[in-house]
C-alpha cells in the first residue's frame, strides 16, 4: 500500500484558483481525461470500468508505471534536477513552477554543504537488468482461475520490480546498484470491488499472499515483501480503481474507488467545484487507499482534518469477508470505531476498495505568506501561541535555518535587476536593519484559504500574533518557494545518489513544550552518529515545525550525508536513521505521525502501544486473516 | 555463622547493566597512563600578581550559551513552571496566600544564589596568588585535563567533581579555572560559610552558591535549590561545582557519596533538556592538609570551631607553615549519556509534563548511586600519592619506633607494590628515597620526628601528664598519621580485603574465601568505596592483584599464600587491623554495653568511654577506634545489614547484633 512520503505539494500562485491551475500545471501533460462532464452524477454500476481497453488508463498513472515514472527514483521520468553544460543546477520538464530554471547558487550550496564535488559521481545502471529478476513462480491452475476472471494481469519482470518497492533509501539504491531478493510474482490489476473480492477469493482458494500496492510511495519498507515467503505473491495494484462512484452534495460527501491517487481526485471532484482538501506532499502519486491504511496526514490538516477526519466510511475486502459501516453518518456510538482498525492496518487486513470522503467547496481565495523570526524557539513560541489561539492557517509551517538556506540555494536566476536589488533590499532589511543573523533566522511559512474576506482577516490576526514573537512578515513568495521546496525535495535525493550523497526524511509528532528540546538533540544525534561512524562531511541535518495541534506538534527531519570512504553506506545510513528514532523516543516523540511503522520501525512498536496494546493488534489480525493472506508483515 | 548475611553465590551482575560501569578493568589498571604535571605557581613566583589579576579574562563558553545576569536567572528561576508549580502545591495545602510563599521562594534565592561579579574574581587572584605562594610551594595541574574540560565545556553542560579534602578545594580549583582562562564555577558550598560574613559575601560573587546542609523536608527549598542548579546547567552558564563526599572527608578518605545534587545535575539529562552532561572526577591531593589537626581533634570528639571570619584571621598562623605541594588531576570528562545509554527506561519521563516533581524510579536511583560511585572511583585512581603517605603506613606498623633505615627500605619495598596495585605515586624530583624521605619528615614534623635514628610519632606532651592526657595525646598522633596512610587504603583494599579473608576463613577453598571476603566487604561498605553489586569482580580483581605480585596463587578452585608473599600477606592484614580491631570494639560495647535503644550522639560517647577504658588498662592498643569516623561508619554498615535498627528520625533502635559481631 502506499503511504504518502512527503506531506504535501504545493506551488500554485497566489490567486484564487490557484489550487486549480497548480494541479493543472503538475498534471498538463496527460492525455485528456476520459470524464466526461456530468459524469460526477451517481453510477452505482459496480464495474462498468470492466472491459475498457487497457489503453488509456482513466487516471493520471497508466498500469505501465515506468513509461511516466522513474524505475530506479523519485517521480516523473521528465523531472530532474541536473547540472547544465555550465555546470549550473537545473530543473527539467515542465510540470512544476522550477521547470526549467536555473539555480545559480545551488551548485555552490551542494559543495559547501555535503563537501560533495561534481567530478565524482556515483552513477546509477541505465535500466534494469531483467536477468537479475527472480523469476515469477505462479501454479498453473491458479492461473487458469486469473485468466477466467478476465483481471488484468502481468508477470512481466519490471512490472513485478516496480511493486516491490517503496521509496526508502535502501529500497531505491537496491534500484540503482543491487537487486531486491524477492518481489511480486504477478501484479494483478483489479478495476472495481469486485475484482478484489475475486482475487481474495483465489488467494484463499490457492493459499497465497496478496500485498496491496497504491501509489507506491511507501518510506517505511511497507512494500518490501518478506524475503522467507514462499507463498506466491500478488501484487495487488489498485491503480485502475480510479473512479468517483458519486458526488452527494447535500451532505458534502463522495464515494470514491480507493485507487484514485491525489491529483486526479482533486481535479476530478475540482471539475464540479468540490476538493477534499488532503494534500500529503506525495499527492501526485500516492492513493486514497493508501491515505487510509497508512493514516495519512495533510498539508492543510488544520481546515480539512487528516485522513481520519475526512472518511465518512470505508469498504474493504478481507479474507474474512468484506467489513463496512451500515450508513454513512458523521459520528456514531457503536463501541469501538471499526475504521480504526482499518485506518493504520498497512495492507495487513485487506485491501480498501471505496471510500467515502467529506468534500469542501473549492475556496475562493488563497494566500501564501512569510515570517522571518530572529531565532528557531521564537518561531516554535510563536507556532505554539497561534496553535493555542486556533488561528492556524489551512498550513503553517516553520523551517530551521539550514532549512532556510537551503531553501534559499534552490532559488532561480532572476529575470530582472530590479528584482535581484529588490531582494538585496529585503535582506538588507532584515540582517542590517532589523539585526537578524542570517545563520540563525529562522522562516514560517504561510497558507491562508477560504473567503478572501477572511483570508485578509486572518492574516492579519497570525501577523499580529507573528509580531509579538519578534517576527517580521517576509513575502509571499518566500512563502510560496517554502511549500514547493517541500515538494520538490524528494527529486533532490536522486540528484544527491548521483554525487555520493544520501538522504531521507522522517517525521514524528511531539508535545509543545518538548519541541525545541527534541528539534536540537536529534539533530545533535545524527551529527554525533556520523562522526562516529566515519562519516567525513558533517552530515545535512535540518528540521521543520511542520504541523501544529491543540497538544503539540508534527516535526519533520531531513538528514543527509556525503558517503565517500565509507564501504557500507547504507548499513551506515540505517544505524545513524535507528539512532535518530531512538533519540526522538527518548524526548517523548511518536514513532510516526504520518509516515506509518511498517517494516522500519516495527521494533518500537511494543514500546510505543505497550504489550497488551499489540496483542489487541494482533488478535484483530488472527481473527480477520487467520493464514496471513496479506502478508506484508507490517506493523505487527 | 549460620545468619550470616553473606551471600554464598556471588551476586547476580547483569552484564547490561554493569557492562559500561566497570570501573577499572584489571588490564586498564595497569597499562594506565597518567598526564604529565605543571606547577602553575612557578610562573605566578617569577611575574606580577596584579597583572595577572587584572588579565584579559575571556572564559570559553558553552556552544548554546545565551549570556545572562545573575539577576536574569535568579528570576527565571522564581517564574520557572517547577517553583511556580510548588508555590501553588504549598498554597493549597497550608492555605498560605502564594504571594507570601513567593516572596518566601525569593529569600531562599537570595539566600543560595551567587552574583558572580568580575571584580570579587579579580580580587580573589590576587590574593590567593598571595596566600597559595606563602602556603604552598607547589600547585602542580595535568595540563592536558586542563584541556580536555576547556573542550568539553564548549561541548556540553559541565559538573565538576573533585575529592573534599579542604576547604582549600573550592577557592583552588576557582583559581585554577581562572588561571586557565575557563568559566568560573558556580559551587554549591554548605551554608555554614555564611556566617563568615564578607568572605561569605566574597564568595558568592566568585560564583560560590549556598545551599543548608538540610533541607529533607522543606519543599519549597528543595524546589528553588533544584531548580536554581537545573536552570545554570541548562543554560551552559557556568559549569556547576559539588562535592560528591557532601562534606570534607576528615580522615583523606573518600567519603561514600550523596546522591541529592547528582541527581538534580542528571534530571535535565533524563528529561532530555540538554543533549548530554560532562560529568569531571577531579583528584585534589594535598602532600599536608591543612585543617590536619583540627579534624584529629573532632574526630576524637573535640568540637569544631564554628567557620567565622575571626576564625579565618587566627588561622593567618598557618600563614608562615609550610604544605608542601598540591596535585591536582582533572579526569577525563565522562558523558552521562554514555553511561545512561541502554539503562534508562524513557517511559517514566514521556508520561508527565517535565515540570512536575516526580520521584525518581528505582531504576534511576540505581543509576545515581552507581554514577556516584563510579566518580569516586575515578577521583581516587588519580589521587596523588606522596612518600609521606607510605612512610605513614610504615610507622603505623612499627610504632612505638622504627630505624630510619629500616624504614627507608619498607618505604621503598612498599612504593613497588603501591605501583604494582594501580597507586598514582608521584616521588618528588627523583630524589633517593632517603631525601624524599627526610623531606616528608621535615614537612610533617608536628607528626613524626627523627631521635637518635629511630622515626618516632610527634606525641609531644604525651609523657608527662595524667593518663587520660597522655592517651588522648597518643591518639591525636595516630590520628593524623592515620590520615596520611588512608590516602592508601582504597587502593590497597580489594586485594588486602582478600588476605584477611583468607585469614579468618583458615581455609583455601575459594568458594569460602570469596564468601567471606563479601561479607567483609558489605561491613566495610561504609568505610571504603565499592562499587555497588560487583563483590565477585571485586573479590578477582584483589586476587590478580596478589597474584600479581606473587602472594598468592589460584587454581580453579583454591587460594595459597605463597612462602614470599608473607610478607606482603603480613603487611596488607596489618594495614587494615586497626579497622578489623576497631570495628570489633565497636560490635563488643554493642553486644556487651549498649543499652537497647540509643541515639547516634549516645552511642559514639558511648564507644569513645568504652575504648578509652580500654586503651587506659592497656587491654587494646587500637587508638583508632576513638574515631567518631569508624564509629559512625560502623553504625551505618551495621544498619545496612540489618543488625541494627533505625527507627524514626532521632533514635536508633538496637536489634541483633551478636550473629554480626561474633562473625568478625
Amino acid at each position: 500500500m502506499a503511504a504518502p512520503a512527503e506531506e504535501a505539494a504545493g506551488s500554485g500562485p497566489g490567486s484564487p484558483s490557484s489550487a486549480r491551475r497548480r494541479l493543472s500545471i503538475i498534471s498538463g501533460h496527460l492525455r485528456g481525461s476520459p470524464w466526461a462532464p456530468g459524469r460526477e452524477g451517481p453510477s452505482p454500476s459496480p464495474c462498468k470500468a470492466r472491459g475498457a481497453p487497457a489503453g488509456p488508463a482513466s487516471g493520471s498513472i497508466p498500469k505501465k508505471r515506468q513509461e511516466l515514472l522513474k524505475w530506479n527514483g523519485w517521480g516523473y521520468n521528465d523531472s530532474k534536477f541536473i547540472f547544465n553544460k555550465k555546470g549550473q543546477a537545473e530543473f527539467t520538464g515542465r510540470r512544476y513552477r522550477l521547470g526549467g530554471m536555473v539555480l545559480p547558487t545551488f551548485k555552490e550550496w551542494i559543495e559547501k554543504t555535503f563537501g560533495a564535488s561534481l567530478e565524482h559521481k556515483s552513477t546509477s545502471r541505465a535500466s534494469l537488468n531483467v536477468n537479475d529478476v527472480p523469476p515469477s513462480i505462479i501454479s498453473e491452475e491458479f492461473l487458469q482461475d486469473l485468466i477466467a476472471t478476465k483481471i488484468s494481469y502481468s508477470q512481466d519482470a519490471e512490472d513485478r520490480v516496480f511493486r516491490a518497492h517503496g521509496h526508502c533509501l535502501h529500497e531505491i539504491f537496491a534500484l540503482r546498484e543491487g537487486i531486491f531478493r524477492r518481489i511480486p510474482d504477478i501484479v494483478v490489476w483489479p478495476v472495481c470491488h469486485e475484482d478484489v473480492v475475486k482475487i481474495v477469493e483465489l488467494a484463499c482458494k490457492h493459499s497465497l499472499c496478496i500485498i496491496p500496492f497504491g501509489g507506491g510511495t511507501s518510506v517505511s519498507s511497507a512494500l518490501e515483501c518478506p524475503e522467507e515467503e514462499k507463498r506466491t505473491i500478488v501484487s495487488l495494484d489498485t491503480s485502475q480503481m480510479n473512479r468517483i462512484l458519486w458526488i452527494d452534495e447535500k451532505n458534502l460527501t463522495a464515494c470514491v474507488e480507493a485507487g484514485i491517487v491525489g491529483q486526479d481526485l482533486e481535479k476530478q471532484l475540482a471539475e464540479s467545484g468540490f476538493c477534499t482538501g488532503h494534500e500529503p506532499d506525495s499527492m501526485e502519486f500516492s492513493s486514497l487507499g493508501g491515505w487510509v491504511a497508512t493514516r495519512a496526514s495533510g498539508m492543510k490538516k488544520n481546515i480539512y482534518g487528516n485522513i481520519e477526519d475526512l472518511v465518512i466510511h470505508i469498504k474493504m475486502v478481507t479474507p474474512r469477508g468484506i467489513v463496512e459501516k451500515n450508513c454513512q453518518v458523521p459520528r456514531m456510538s457503536t463501541g469501538p470505531d471499526i475504521h480504526h482498525f482499518i485506518m493504520g492496518s498497512e495492507g495487513t487486513l485487506g485491501v480498501v476498495t471505496e471510500v467515502t470522503v467529506k468534500i469542501r467547496p473549492v475556496p475562493e481565495y488563497q494566500k501564501y505568506g512569510s515570517v522571518v523570526f530572529p531565532n528557531f524557539e521564537r518561531g516554535v513560541a510563536c507556532l505554539r501561541e497561534v496553535a493555542k489561539q486556533r488561528c492556524a492557517p489551512a498550513s503553517i509551517r516553520l523551517v530551521d535555518n539550514a532549512q532556510f538556506q537551503f531553501g534559499h540555494a534552490l532559488k532561480p536566476q532572476v529575470a530582472s535587476i530590479f528584482t535581484s536589488f529588490l531582494d538585496g533590499l529585503k535582506k538588507f532589511y532584515i540582517t542590517k536593519f532589523k539585526g537578524f543573523d542570517p545563520n540563525i533566522l529562522c522562516v514560517a511559512t504561510l497558507l491562508f484559504e477560504g473567503d478572501r474576506e477572511k483570508v485578509l482577516q486572518h492574516e492579519k490576526q497570525v501577523y499580529d500574533i507573528a509580531t509579538k514573537f519578534g517576527g517580521l512578515a517576509a513575502g509571499e513568495d518566500n512563502g510560496q518557494r517554502g511549500y514547493m521546496l517541500t515538494f520538490v525535495i524528494a527529486y533532490l535525493r536522486d540528484l544527491g545518489l548521483d554525487y555520493y550523497v544520501i538522504g531521507e526524511s522522517f517525521e514524528t509528532s511531539v508535545p509543545w513544550d518538548r519541541v525545541l528540546d527534541l528539534c536540537r538533540n536529534v539533530k545533535e544525534r545524527i551529527v554525533r552518529e556520523c562522526k562516529e561512524k566515519g562519516v567525513q562531511f558533517a552530515p545535512f541535518s535540518t528540521c521543520r515545525v511542520t504541523q501544529t495541534y491543540d497538544a503539540g506538534a508534527c516535526v519533520y527531519f531531513y538528514f543527509a550525508f556525503n558517503y565517500r570512504g565509507i564501504s557500507d553506506p547504507i548499513h551506515v545510513y540505517e544505524q545513524i536513521e535507528r539512532a535518530a528514532r531512538e533519540e526522538i523516543l527518548a524526548n517523548g516523540g511518536s514513532l510516526s505521525h504520518h509516515h506509518g511503522v511498517g517494516k522500519l520501525r516495527k521494533r518500537w512498536m511494543k514500546e510505543s502501544i505497550s504489550d497488551v496494546g499489540l496483542g489487541m493488534l494482533r488478535s484483530v489480525k488472527e481473527y480477520v486473516d487467520p493464514n496471513n493472506i496479506f502478508g506484508n508483515k507490517n506493523l505487527l | 555463622r549460620a545468619s550470616s548475611p553473606s551471600p554464598r553465590t556471588p551476586p547476580p551482575v547483569s552484564p547490561l547493566s554493569h557492562s559500561l560501569f566497570v570501573y577499572s578493568q584489571q588490564k586498564e589498571l595497569m597499562s594506565k597512563k597518567r598526564d604529565e604535571f605543571e606547577d602553575i605557581l612557578e610562573e605566578r613566583r617569577v611575574s606580577s600578581d596584579l597583572r595577572y589579576a587584572m588579565k584579559c579574562y575571556a572564559p570559553v563558553i558553552y556552544k548554546g550559551l545565551s549570556p545572562c545576569k545573575p539577576n536574569a536567572i535568579k528570576s527565571a528561576v522564581l517564574q520557572s513552571e517547577q517553583v511556580q508549580y510548588v508555590i501553588k502545591q504549598l498554597a493549597k495545602e497550608t492555605g498560605e496566600s502564594p504571594d507570601i510563599i513567593q516572596e518566601e521562594a525569593m529569600e531562599i534565592l537570595d539566600e543560595m544564589g551567587h552574583s558572580m561579579q568580575l571584580g570579587a574574581v579579580r580580587f580573589f587572584a590576587f590574593t590567593l596568588s598571595k596566600i597559595f605562594k606563602r602556603l604552598f610551594q607547589r600547585v602542580c595541574v595535568n595540563e592536558e585535563g586542563m584541556q580536555r574540560l576547556q573542550q568539553a565545556i564548549q561541548e556540553h553542560p559541565v559538573v565538576l567533581l573533585p575529592s573534599h579534602r579542604s576547604y582549600i578545594d573550592f577557592l583552588m580549583l576557582s583559581y585554577l579555572l581562572y588561571t586557565y582562562d575557563l568559566a568560573l564555577p558556580v559551587i554549591a558550598a554548605g551554608i555554614d560559610f555564611l556566617g563568615m560574613k564578607i568572605v561569605g559575601e566574597l564568595l558568592r560573587r566568585a560564583g560560590a552558591f549556598f545551599m543548608r546542609r538540610s533541607f529533607g523536608g522543606n519543599r519549597l527549598y528543595w524546589a528553588v535549590f533544584a531548580e536554581y542548579v537545573k536552570t545554570m546547567l541548562r543554560n551552559g552558564y557556568a559549569p556547576i561545582e559539588f562535592f560528591l563526599e557532601g562534606t570534607r572527608s576528615r580522615t583523606a578518605k573518600t567519603l561514600t557519596p550523596k546522591f541529592g545534587l547528582l541527581s538534580i545535575v542528571m534530571e535535565p539529562f533524563f528529561k532530555r533538556e540538554v543533549f548530554d552532561t560532562y560529568l569531571v572526577p577531579i583528584s585534589i591531593s594535598y602532600e599536608r592538609i591543612l585543617e590536619e589537626s583540627l579534624y584529629a581533634y573532632e574526630l576524637l570528639g573535640v568540637p569544631k570551631p564554628k567557620e567565622s571570619t575571626s576564625g579565618l584571621l587566627k588561622a593567618r598562623r598557618i600563614l608562615s607553615d609550610n604544605f608542601g605541594t598540591i596535585h591536582i588531576y582533572v579526569g577525563q570528562p565522562v558523558s552521562l549519556r554514555t553511561l545512561a545509554s541502554g539503562r534508562i527506561n524513557r517511559c517514566p519521563y514521556n508520561l508527565v509534563p517535565r515540570h512536575l516533581p516526580q520521584k525518581p524510579s528505582d531504576d534511576i536511583q540505581e543509576f545515581v548511586s552507581d554514577v556516584a560511585y563510579k566518580m569516586e572511583l575515578l577521583q581516587i585512581e588519580n589521587m596523588v600519592l606522596r612518600p609521606w603517605v607510605l612512610v605513614a603506613a610504615v610507622l603505623l606498623q612499627n610504632l612505638p619506633a622504627v630505624d630510619f633505615e629500616l624504614l627507608i627500605e619498607k618505604t621503598l619495598w612498599l612504593k613497588g607494590l603501591t605501583q604494582t596495585f594501580g597507586g598514582f605515586i608521584e616521588w618528588p624530583d627523583n630524589l633517593c628515597a632517603k631525601k624524599a624521605i627526610t623531606s616528608g619528615l621535615a614537612l610533617h614534623s608536628n607528626i613524626a620526628r627523627l631521635v637518635d635514628g629511630h622515626v618516632v610519632l610527634n606525641d609531644k606532651g604525651a609523657e608527662d601528664g595524667a593518663v587520660g592526657e597522655i592517651i588522648f595525646k597518643r591518639a591525636l598522633a595516630v590520628l593524623m598519621c592515620g590520615t596520611y596512610r588512608n590516602q592508601l587504603l582504597n587502593v590497597f583494599v580489594r586485594p588486602s580485603l582478600v588476605v584477611v579473608a583468607l585469614q579468618m576463613t583458615r581455609s583455601f577453598r575459594k568458594e569460602e574465601v570469596y564468601s567471606c571476603f563479601s561479607f567483609l566487604r558489605d561491613v566495610f561498605s561504609d568505610e571504603f568505596i565499592f562499587f555497588p553489586g560487583i563483590s565477585l569482580k571485586d573479590f578477582e580483581e584483589g586476587c590478580f592483584l596478589l597474584t600479581k605480585c606473587g602472594a598468592i596463587q589460584t587454581t580453579q578452585q583454591e587460594i595459597y599464600p605463597t612462602d614470599k608473599g608473607s610478607v606482603v600477606i603480613s603487611f596488607l592484614s596489618a594495614m587494615f587491623r586497626p579497622f578489623m580491631e576497631g570495628y570489633q570494639l565497636i560490635f563488643r560495647y554493642l553486644s556487651k554495653e549498649a543499652k537497647e535503644t540509643f541515639t547516634e550522639k549516645q552511642f559514639i560517647s558511648g564507644v569513645r568511654n568504652f575504648v578509652f577504658q580500654l586503651l587506659e588498662k592497656g587491654n587494646t592498643q587500637c587508638y583508632e577506634a576513638l574515631s567518631s569516623d569508624i564509629q559512625k561508619n560502623a553504625l551505618a554498615a551495621l544498619v545496612q545489614l540489618g543488625a541494627v535498627k533505625k527507627k524514626k528520625i532521632p533514635c536508633v533502635d538496637l536489634l541483633e547484633i551478636k550473629p554480626v559481631a561474633a562473625r568478625l
